[in-house]
């Protein structure tokens, strides 16, 4: 994923001469082709995100569209008040960029798990939130990041991970893209769980259960029409997220709540709790029930639930 | 080169500002006029002698860029914005009322604002930022950060003073406050600075040392900038913490109190003389 953002990335640059990457000392065999193809618009800032990030929200005061880019959660949380203050209340063009979010440096230890991301972004004003599928998405969202003025948060898987989406999927900011039509259930997933959940989806049909799929990339904007309009034509919604509270499940329930869509619906992610333990991101995804086995019975039990009476 | 006349149109410039701005914080009830009255001769001579700028045109791309660090003086840089003609004069009296953008701490919404200070720190990066885009693209501005002692505490501050002799920032302009007291107790007691000249030569830095309230020795330093072709230069300007008002002078509580009218009118006859 981290390298079809890339070559959006360069394919960005060549178009536009305001594209600035500033990376915090992280990006090794990936990030070299932006620096040998454009090296007055690259800068590591070495290890130092606070200043990677007062540096970026500087290059957009002056015009630039600028790109940080790092690991889980160095680029995210060690500069949280540059990025709130400095970016955010500015409204500056400035794009986080973290590669390896969720569990994908699961073995690495809870330091590298970038599982409150989203919940923690998402506080902040003016900000925009992607968290792309697959290759595909990622392209689209980081070209479409790359010509969209104001700050954004873009998380990113790390990379091998498999294309879902036909090359031509239209991805619009904002907007969720269906990838299976149902009537039973919507599942809906953010970020790199769409995969596992389209291989559940495959399991349910074949337990007599079609369930309609949405990968649901942006977290803000959020596709409310979709949310509401499942709400309304299948019977319950499951959410699928590599995040713990505060992430789509959250935001997916505030609608619901807001909207007054009741239907059964069900959060499936991470625990609040610090992952202590080692393991692959498959692993520690499925000891979370994150998994075809944890979504396809979370499926099955929602549409077992009866469906709750429209609030009179 | 600086003569009698500038000195003394400095003089009355700096005066006026810490009139102003002591009216403004006593009018607000408000907190930080020693740290106010410590930069107003800086801000004197930035604004009228050293920033290229244009206050009919705050946008104009080839301005200097000013970003004042310490944003808690931003009545300060509220009067110095107004008197040189950003916004009308009379808007100060709107200082921290109700619906006025002129907040507590430095706001960019205001014409001539460049970065919204307030949490320490924050300046000196954005400043290598601004710094970096002038370098990279050849335009001729220059970037200032003006920082307080204090606020060289931050971690922050210290990975930016890292990376400017690094990128060769030669158009990047730091000038310290060093008034010598922080919020809660003198620097010395609480995280000792000493010797700051020698931390920034250590991390490569041209390092000027002068008196904050000498004129002359800061218009003739600003002038013949960058005195060392690719290095960042640091003003290390001391300064004396409510300066100008003799019962203020090195006084920690004015980091915190706002003047009584009687204070307000003896201050008042110590900068108008």
């Amino acid at each position: 994923m981290r390298t079809a953002f890339l070559k959006a990335l360069c394919e960005q640059a060549t178009i536009d001469d305001r594209l600035f990457l500033v990376c915090g000392d992280l990006g090794y065999s990936v990030l070299e082709p932006f620096a040998e193809q454009f090296p007055l618009r690259y800068l590591n800032a070495g290890v130092a995100e606070q200043n990677m990030t007062g540096i970026a929200a500087g290059l957009a005061l002056a015009g630039k569209t600028v790109f940080t880019y790092s690991i889980a959660n160095f680029p995210v949380m060690r500069c949280l008040e540059q990025i709130r203050t400095d970016v955010c209340y500015h409204n500056l063009n400035v794009k986080i960029v973290a590669v390896g979010g969720g569990l994908a440096y699961g073995s690495q230890g809870y330091t590298h798990h970038g599982v409150e991301d989203l919940a923690v972004m998402s506080a902040l004003p003016n900000m925009v939130i992607a968290a792309p599928a697959d290759p595909i998405e990622a392209r689209a969202i980081t070209s479409l990041l790359a010509s969209y003025p104001g700050p954004a948060y873009l998380r990113l898987g790390k990379a091998g991970e498999p294309v879902l989406h036909a090359e031509n999927t239209k991805v619009e900011l904002g907007k969720s893209i269906e990838v299976t039509d149902g009537s039973d259930l919507t599942i809906i997933s953010i970020g790199g769980m769409l995969g596992t959940v389209l291989q559940a989806g495959e399991e349910l049909r074949k337990r007599g259960i079609h369930p309609r799929i949405l990968s649901m990339p942006f977290l803000i904007p959020l596709d409310v029409t979709a949310i509401l309009t499942a709400a309304k034509q299948t019977s319950a919604i499951l959410t699928v997220e590599e995040h713990g509270p505060g992430g789509l499940g959250t935001a997916v329930a505030e609608v619901l709540a807001v909207h007054g869509g009741a239907t059964t619906f069900r959060p499936l992610r991470l625990a609040k709790a610090p992952i202590k333990v080692s393991g692959s991101q498959q692993e520690l995804r499925s000891a979370q029930a994150l998994s075809v086995e944890g979504i396809v019975e979370a499926a099955e039990m929602l549409c077992l639930s009866p469906k709750p009476a429209a609030i009179r | 080169m600086t003569d009698a006349n500038e000195i003394t149109e400095m003089r009355t410039i700096a005066q006026r500002l810490r009139g102003r701005t002591l009216q403004m914080v006593h009018r607000a009830r408000a907190s930080h006029i020693g740290g106010c009255l410590s930069i107003a001769d800086l801000m004197a001579c930035l604004y009228w002698k050293i920033l290229r700028i244009d206050p009919n045109n705050p946008e104009w791309p080839d301005r200097d860029r000013f970003i004042l660090s310490k944003g808690h003086a931003a009545a300060m840089l509220y009067s110095t914005l107004a008197d040189r003609g950003f916004f009308p004069i009379a808007d100060l009296e709107t200082y921290c009322q109700k619906g006025s953008l002129l907040t507590g701490h430095a706001n960019w919404n205001i014409p001539g604002i460049e970065l919204s200070t307030g949490s320490l720190g924050h300046g000196l990066p954005v400043g290598c930022g601004l710094a970096l885009a002038a370098k990279r693209d050849g335009r001729p501005w220059k970037s200032f950060v003006l920082v307080s002692d204090g606020e060289l505490d931050e971690g922050s501050n210290w990975e930016a003073i890292l990376f400017a002799p690094h990128h060769k920032l030669d158009n990047l302009v730091l000038i310290v406050d060093y008034n010598k007291i922080q919020s809660f107790g003198r620097v010395d007691e609480v995280l000792n600075l000493d010797s700051l000249a020698d931390k920034f030569r250590a991390f490569n830095w041209n390092v000027i040392e002068l008196d904050g309230h000498d004129h002359a020795a800061i218009l003739q330093a600003l002038r013949t900038l960058p005195d060392v072709q690719e290095r960042p230069t640091v003003l290390l300007a001391h300064t004396v913490k409510g300066k100008g008002v003799s019962f203020m002078e090195d006084r920690l509580m004015w980091h915190y109190k706002s003047p009584s009218d009687e204070q307000l009118q003896r201050a008042l006859a110590e900068v108008e003389n």
